[in-house]
């Protein structure tokens, strides 16, 4: 892995730096308050490398939940994430021993950089794609870290700084809008988000909910729009 | 059962879980074969519309009972989409709508 392939990996993932940072370091502060300290943020943070996953999993390490209980919610609550790997099955094609941990590091952030993403020109496709995905591990195991350490110390992050995630998800929006005349997979995706969001709160549910009708409504979706772009 | 080995269990069921779910496309359709039309079309169009999901989920929080619930989020992603629709510029959109998001939340506030 050479020292340019890095550079550009780095500059690719600045967006996910800012969020993991701030929402790892959260993910701290919630399991030291849980009576946790740096070596279960770090292991968790290695092992399952889940946003939202490994934040309600403070709650349920807190709650002593059983290991069902605990499976189930997991599985809910990542289960928007099967259909991640379904673009990634071409991309990932060929990476050997890298792959599996392509496949582990599939999170939502590193879903959408993949997804967005141009190869720098005279950079290997996989190992630009393999740096992506173990730089993101690290901010988030560096954020969670950092958290569990300073704990009450530092107090508090800086306010505001998470937004660069939604920044992150519209611009890849943008060059998607901008790659493709077919909008209605788009606009589908926003006017049944809303529509679940006003239905089941701001909570995870409302994703399942979403996901569970575009996925049925863009399979059923007759065929052949003239003049569609592949994204 | 030590408190200890409990918390170790609920970990690993997570991480299993976790990777599982992760996987699945992959154990299922990377064997060499084709998969079915209905996954190749779902694979084409589905992106685009879990990009407009994830963008509505970041934004769930908001309230419209008063401006500083809904004005800051709002306008810097009209920020970052104007930005990104004239510049194409990633990081430039990113930083700007960022930046302006915490310089209203702090005008707000």
């Amino acid at each position: 892995m050479n020292r340019q392939l890095l550079a550009f990996a780095a500059r690719a993932t600045i967006p996910v730096m800012m969020g993991y940072l701030p929402l790892g370091a959260a993910f701290g502060l919630l399991m030291a308050a849980a009576d946790y300290g740096p070596l279960w943020v770090v292991l968790m943070s290695v092992i399952i490398y889940a946003g939202s996953g490994q934040i309600l999993g403070v709650s349920l390490l807190a709650a002593g939940a059983s290991v069902g209980q605990t499976a189930l919610l997991t599985l809910v609550l990542n289960f928007r994430q099967v259909v991640y790997g379904l673009s990634m099955l071409d991309k990932f094609r060929g990476m050997g021993w890298r792959k599996p941990y392509m496949i582990f590091a599939l999170t939502d952030e590193t879903y959408a950089l993949l997804t967005g993403a141009t190869v720098p020109p005279g950079v290997d496709e996989h190992d630009f794609f393999f740096a992506v995905a173990a730089l993101n591990h690290g901010y988030w195991i560096l954020g969670s870290l950092l958290g569990s350490l300073m704990g009450a110390l530092v107090g508090s992050i800086p306010q505001g700084v998470e937004f660069a995630m939604t920044a992150l998800f519209l611009v890849i929006a943008v060059s998607q809008w901008k790659g493709t005349r077919d909008h209605v997979p788009a606009l589908l995706g926003l006017g049944v988000t809303v529509v679940s969001r006003m239905i089941f709160g701001a909570k995870n549910s409302m994703l399942l909910g979403a996901l569970a009708i575009l996925v049925v409504v863009l399979a059923l979706r007759r065929q052949s729009q003239r003049g569609e772009v592949q994204i | 059962m030590s408190h200890s080995v409990h918390s170790l269990l609920l970990i690993a069921a997570m991480a299993a879980v976790t990777f599982f779910t992760r996987a699945l496309p992959f154990l299922l359709f990377d064997h060499g074969k084709e998969p079915p039309q209905i996954v190749l079309r779902l694979s084409r169009t589905l992106p685009s519309a879990i990009m407009a999901m994830l963008v509505v989920y970041c934004l769930r929080e908001l309230t419209f009972a008063a401006p500083g619930g809904w004005v800051p989020a709002l306008t810097a992603c009209l920020l970052v989409v104007a930005l990104q629709w004239w510049k194409n510029n990633d990081l430039l959109s990113i930083l700007g709508g960022t930046a302006c998001y915490m310089a209203l939340l702090h005008w707000f506030g």
